[in-house]
């Protein structure tokens, strides 16, 4: 293209090894961008593309170095730059968006500090003008009060502020080409589909050319024209962001999308199994062979080069034809069908969790705090067999009901009882050990959940000692038979965490949890620690297991279309009050409770021609209101004060589903269709 | 915001008043009282009567206590065991020549130390930070005594720089006492700044590794901006705990090297009046040494809540 | 303090010969080991190479210089100094040696209490122990000292106590930050009693941490132990201490430097080697340590 403003040639990056060998972190990358154009860098981790959108800038993590190629900004090559000169670029050209504003803001300067900073190194106003023209900009990312943000310090700033902060700091200098590495990862939902819409706002107001790093396809189909895929280092495949996210014709790119949970699907994604390999751990073939369902012996010995195919797109791979046969849906398991009729395995009455007690010094002060409960009024029946998924956004206090349920956390009041009435004690240390084992839970983030001192068989010895008793041969006869359900050999007994990834750590998780035999598995965001593609391992695990032995799962996530792959009947929260509640079909479509309309319509889908739909603006709450709907402050679909005194009722539909809102089934029926939401 | 002063200065009065009590309670366990102590084999009959009567011995503990502490607030700190001298009186002027060096070394020591550390921080691996890392160790793991005792060999004996001994009187007037203080004031000064440059160098480092560095320097900050408007602030506030921490460990290491040098402070003082057995006169410079420690660890507390961002805001935004 | 697995295989309480080995493959390691292997070595065997009796006075061999008899001179009282160099460890070495261990068990065993009791009772203890902090450790231990004597019976005591005090800070704060991490949640998810999460989960993740902290008491209280010989409250004449010896050379140091030198070089390079060894130990084990003032 004619306006090339970023023109990265053939670059090789790596660092020195412990035993001096060089390991590449890039290999042979090319990367041009022209003016107004914007492309999206995709991969996993360990796919070298932050490395990359840095190198753009010049710029490389220590311990790194340029082993080969160019890379220019403008035509002025950025590695041979005088430091003054690159100086003059960053920031000002060339502005880059951070992955984690909470991080990348100096703590000790306040936000206008930092803006003001961005304006004195770059642009040409009098230094009078600063001031207004940091609220301006400010303003210009659609944070309310301007003003106060700009006396604040970061960390009094929510995620989403702190991004939009770092926005307006990027466009101090006027860019014409912007970086984004990872901008909305950690943010919540709505958070991200608002920000989304305001980079790509200012992307085609200005136009811009955009360079945006994500492993989150919906988000690159929302803001992207051209979308490179990197793997191990590679450049894959580069192509329009239609043919990419349309109809790849890499494996790996297939392989990838497959393994996404859609919201339109009626069956699990399909795992990508295995793991990219380390720097320098790729041999002389292709990088993606170990995983490639079409790896023949060339692939094996011979490393192909980017090749351009017929529909225009460049392809590193031998049988690009043959990927285009692979199957972008697969045979994928279809979720375990549930009888609604089936006798309930766990009864949540009228539950209610609270984080505050008053400490000594309120109490001697005579401090009598209304503290409006963390959660509230939860009625919850699961039935046998059964996956129910609880979904909301930060505060929403379904992590705070897991932890409940488990006996981690006493309510304050209600009940937590098994199949047929049998109350679990609130307290885990007063439960019976037959409770215990019933009961299991699985966490977050595998690093943190397993005992890093532990090896796996250690680990797995636990539950089966503690419930069963097992020891000596038979102990080592199941653990290797669980190992083997959740598809890890018998190797990986003697292994520590640290030796093992984040996919087979959190098996090794899974595996605990079902040593114990139990009835009631709690899941707490166990996907979301992890890759994409491993993602669907683990859905596709979770779902094997509870077909085998029918398990009742809870299962807590963020991410809406991994909760709908997985169950069979999803309950939306909102600042630990229950919205809506049903089987996962009808939740997801309409009539919806308004936030679960606001929820759902800010989803990305990794399609371009699908645009999210924003109803609401992405105020974080920090407690919820002491009476009325939960929902009361934000709603678009409020009809008046009755919203802010009265608690609303449940309005029923079919089939168990429910929805807690002051209008009824029809009206927002009605109201919906209006809108033409999904 | 000033609740929350008022609130620190009296958890900082409680916990004088629990020293005080661990250092009366500890001199109480003691077999003996302070008189036996004192009088040792001459403990008997009319002689510790009256020292006992001197000391007000013949009181309950509590009430003792009570009297000690009261007088000792308004400055009062009661008389040494033979009964003759105020103590007040005798630790002033140890009081003021412990305060001069130990003031001397810390307006030495404490810039030189973040001055080096930020250095060898910026500078991590090249010659001048091993070089600085490795005297730093040196100087660090080496008793007082030992390093005392080699520079005064050093510059007093082969070289003939520096007097190696003081031989001004404790009631001479600061300004007598360089420059037989130079010698002292040094080796405390190495010691700490050993401490504090190996933290600084160590906090310097991991900020400038960090993500706000790294988001600066994308930004096109130039580095000695960066450095010094983003990565030392935030670098430094951590040392201004280890510089509390080190005035503690100065109130102790000054003794070893009054001791070596001759220097008529409080530290030798000490050490006097334990080999003399005149625990009352132990009692309050306890007192004494202890109430500088907590003050300087309650000025260390407040400077560090100003200076942090996250626990200034938390302070002066409550409602 | 973060604590973090170190990169090489480990088991639940680390097997010695790795971390060993760990500590060997470090350039500081190595020095640092061999200096105390060597003083350890020395302070066993070296009753029976020396060649002349420690106590044996000469007063018409005062302060005379080295030579083929008397490698390192003789100090004022006509006593051989190489000889007193070579056993003035020896006294130090027994009583750090025994002190240390008890310090960090009873320290380390405190401090994972009070860690685990938490609330208000925990609090109010640390302000205690913070309040005894703050005053000087000479002071402390002189006054211990001056009423009960000296000898090691009660060095050994004294100073286990009062270096036990501080390891009480870092097991705690150890311990809290091991019980806030997950694996213990699920341990007690799980329904495994307390002694059972305090041996399996918390020990095996704070020995790390009390280890490396075992190496620094050691070499603080051998800087303790030789100061107050310096001043004359530790071993009594005519025990040959390092300490003591350059107390009573360094009034003769400008004509008779050697009785200075020998016991200064014998004692930094034991606490030198005490201190790389530990950063090695630290660096081998992934603890990251912020740089403390002594206590």
């Amino acid at each position: 293209m004619t306006n090339t403003v970023i023109d990265i040639k053939d670059i090789t990056v790596g660092f020195s090894g412990k035993s001096g060998a060089i390991l590449p972190v890039l290999r042979n990358v090319d990367l041009a961008v022209a003016q107004g154009e914007s492309i999206g860098i995709v991969g996993e981790s360990g796919s070298g593309k932050s490395t990359l959108a840095l190198a753009a800038m010049g710029y490389l993590k220590r311990g790194l170095r340029l082993l080969n190629g160019s890379v220019s900004f403008r035509g002025e090559d950025m590695f041979e730059q005088s430091r003054p000169g690159l100086e003059k670029i960053r920031g000002g050209e060339l502005a880059l968006i951070p992955q984690n504003s909470g991080q990348s803001l100096t703590p000790t300067l306040r936000i206008g500090a930092q803006i003001i900073e961005a304006l004195r190194l770059h642009s040409a106003l009098s230094p009078a003008d600063y001031q207004a023209k940091a609220v301006e900009l400010l303003g210009q990312v659609r944070l309310p009060e301007p003003e106060t943000i700009m006396a604040r310090f970061p960390h009094e700033l929510s995620g989403g502020q702190q991004q939009r902060a770092a926005i307006a700091m990027a466009l101090a200098g006027e860019p014409h080409t912007l970086l984004l590495d990872e901008p909305t990862t950690g943010l919540d939902v709505t958070t991200q589909a608002h920000i989304l819409e305001l980079l790509r706002d200012i992307a085609q107001e200005r136009s811009m050319a955009m360079v945006y790093v994500s492993h989150d396809l919906g988000a690159i189909a929302r803001v992207c024209d051209r979308v490179i895929v990197m793997y191990a280092g590679e450049v894959v495949l580069d192509g329009t962001t239609r043919q990419v996210l349309k109809s790849p014709v890499h494996p790996y790119a297939r392989g990838l999308l497959a393994s996404i949970p859609r919201l339109a699907d009626q069956h699990l994604p399909v795992a990508l199994d295995g793991r990219p390999p380390a720097p320098g751990g790729a041999g002389q073939g292709c990088s993606f062979v170990d995983r490639c369902a079409l790896a023949k012996e060339r692939c094996h010995v011979e490393r192909p080069e980017l090749s351009q195919v017929d529909s225009g797109e460049l392809v590193r791979c031998f049988y690009s034809e043959e990927a285009q046969a692979l199957s972008l849906v697969g045979a994928g398991g279809v979720p375990v069908e549930v009888k609604s009729d089936a006798p309930p395995a766990l009864t949540l009455g009228d539950l209610s969790i609270s984080y505050h007690s008053p400490g000594l010094f309120d109490r001697f002060l005579g401090r009598q705090s209304i503290h409006v409960a963390t959660v509230d009024d939860i009625d919850i029946t699961v039935g046998r067999g059964e996956t129910l998924g609880l979904v909301g956004e930060s505060g929403s206090g379904k992590s705070t009901i897991l932890k409940s349920i488990a006996g981690l956390l006493p309510p304050a009041d209600g009940s937590i009882e098994m199949a047929e009435g049998e109350a679990l004690a609130p307290a885990v240390e007063n439960r019976s050990p037959d409770h215990l084992r019933r009961v299991q839970l699985i966490f977050q983030n595998p690093d943190d959940s397993l005992n890093p001192r532990h090896t796996v068989a250690e680990i797995l010895a636990q539950p089966l000692k503690l419930y069963f008793g097992l020891s000596g041969a038979e102990l080592n006869t199941r653990s290797a038979e669980i190992l083997d359900r959740v598809r890890l050999g018998v190797h990986y007994l003697d292994r520590l965490p640290s030796q093992l990834s984040g996919g087979e750590k959190q098996r090794v998780a899974i595996a605990r949890a079902f040593a114990a035999d139990p009835e009631v598995v709690l899941c707490d965001e166990v996907t979301s620690a992890l890759d994409v593609s491993v993602q669907a391992a683990v859905l596709d695990l979770l779902n094997a297991l509870k077909e085998r032995q029918g398990t009742t799962y809870v299962f807590v996530s963020h991410d809406l279309a991994v909760v709908k792959a997985l169950s069979d009947r999803v309950a939306v929260l909102y600042q630990g009050r229950l919205c809506e509640i049903g089987p996962s079909e009808q939740v997801y479509a309409t009539p919806s409770h308004p936030y679960s309309e606001v929820l759902l319509g800010a989803v990305l889908e990794p399609d371009p021609d699908v645009a999210p739909n924003l109803a609401t603006d992405d105020v974080v709450e920090s407690s919820p209101p002491a009476q009325g709907c939960p929902f009361q402050r934000r709603c678009p679909r409020k009809i008046g004060q009755i919203c802010d005194t009265d608690t609303p009722p449940w309005q029923e539909t079919t089939n168990g589903h429910a929805i807690r809102c002051h209008h009824g089934i029809d009206e927002l029926m009605r109201l919906q269709a209006e809108d033409g939401s999904a | 915001m000033l609740r929350m002063l008022l609130r620190r200065l009296a958890l900082g009065a409680i916990t004088v008043a629990i020293v005080s009590i661990i250092i009366f309670s500890g001199v109480e366990l003691l077999p003996g009282d302070a008189c036996t102590a004192f009088l040792e084999r001459e403990a008997k009959g009319k002689l510790l009567e009256n020292c006992r009567e001197a000391q007000g011995l013949n009181r309950g503990p509590i009430e003792r206590y009570l009297d000690w502490a009261i007088s000792a607030v308004q400055g009062d700190l009661g008389v040494s065991a033979n009964g003759q001298k105020s103590i007040t009186e005798l630790v002033g002027n140890r009081l003021k020549n412990s305060l001069l060096l130990a003031a001397s070394s810390l307006a030495l020591g404490v810039p030189l130390a973040i001055f080096l550390g930020v250095i060898t921080g910026l500078w991590r691996d090249r010659p001048i930070d091993l070089t600085l890392s490795t005297l730093a160790i040196f100087a660090m793991t080496i008793p007082e005594f030992v390093s005392a005792t080699v520079l005064i060999l050093v510059f007093s004996v082969w070289l003939g720089w520096l007097p190696g001994i003081v031989l001004t009187p404790a009631h001479a007037p600061a300004i007598e006492f360089f420059p037989e203080i130079l010698l002292p004031v040094i080796v405390l000064t190495m010691v700490m700044t050993a401490h504090i440059l190996r933290m600084v160098r160590s906090s310097v480092i991991e900020v400038m590794a960090g993500d706000y560095v790294q988001m600066a320097t994308l930004k096109g900050v130039p580095y000695w901006r960066i450095v010094f408007r983003h990565a030392l602030p935030n670098a430094l506030l951590p040392a201004i705990n280890v510089v509390a921490l080190t005035v503690a460990w100065l109130l102790g290491g000054v003794v070893v090297i009054e001791v070596v040098f001759n220097y008529p402070g409080l530290g030798r003082m000490i050490i006097d009046s334990i080999s003399d057995r005149d625990l009352p006169v132990v009692q309050a410079i306890a007192l004494i040494v202890a109430t500088v420690y907590v003050g300087v660890n309650l000025s260390a507390d407040l400077l560090t809540m100003f200076a942090n961002p996250r626990l200034r805001t938390l302070y002066m935004r409550r409602k | 303090m973060t604590i973090t697995a170190g990169s090489r295989t480990q088991n639940r309480f680390t097997p010695i010969v790795q971390v060993l080995r760990d500590v060997v493959a470090r350039p500081s390691g190595a020095i640092g080991l061999t200096l105390v292997c060597l003083h350890l070595i020395l302070a066993l065997i070296s009753p029976m190479i020396v060649a002349y009796d420690y106590k044996a006075t000469n007063s018409s061999m005062m302060l005379t210089g080295p030579d083929a008899a008397h490698w390192l001179g003789t100090d004022h009282l006509g006593r051989d100094v190489f000889t007193r160099v070579l056993l003035g460890g020896r006294e130090a070495l027994l009583v750090t040696g025994v002190a240390t261990p008890i310090a960090v068990t009873w320290g380390g065993f405190l401090g994972i209490l009070f860690g685990l009791v938490g609330g208000r009772i925990d609090e109010v203890l640390m302000r205690f122990v913070d309040a005894f902090l703050s005053l000087p450790w000479i002071l402390k231990m002189l006054v211990l000292i001056v009423t009960f004597g000296t000898g090691v019976e009660v060095l050994i005591p004294t100073l286990a106590f009062f270096y036990g005090i501080p390891v009480i800070r870092i097991a705690r704060a150890a311990t809290h930050d091991v019980i806030a991490r997950d694996f213990v949640s699920a341990a007690r998810a799980r329904g495994h009693g307390r002694m059972t999460i305090i041996w399996r989960e918390l020990l095996p993740n704070v020995l790390d941490t009390l280890m490396v902290e075992g190496a620094m008491r050691w070499s603080w209280m051998l800087l303790a132990f030789s100061s107050l010989s310096f001043l004359g409250f530790g071993v009594s004449p005519p025990t040959p201490d390092w300490g003591l010896m350059i107390a009573d050379a360094r009034g003769f140091m400008s004509f008779a430097p050697w009785g200075v030198l020998g016991p200064v070089i014998a004692l930094s390079s034991l606490i030198i080697g005490i201190n790389l060894t530990a950063d090695a130990l630290a660096k081998a084990l992934g603890i990251d340590r912020a740089q403390k003032a002594p206590v």
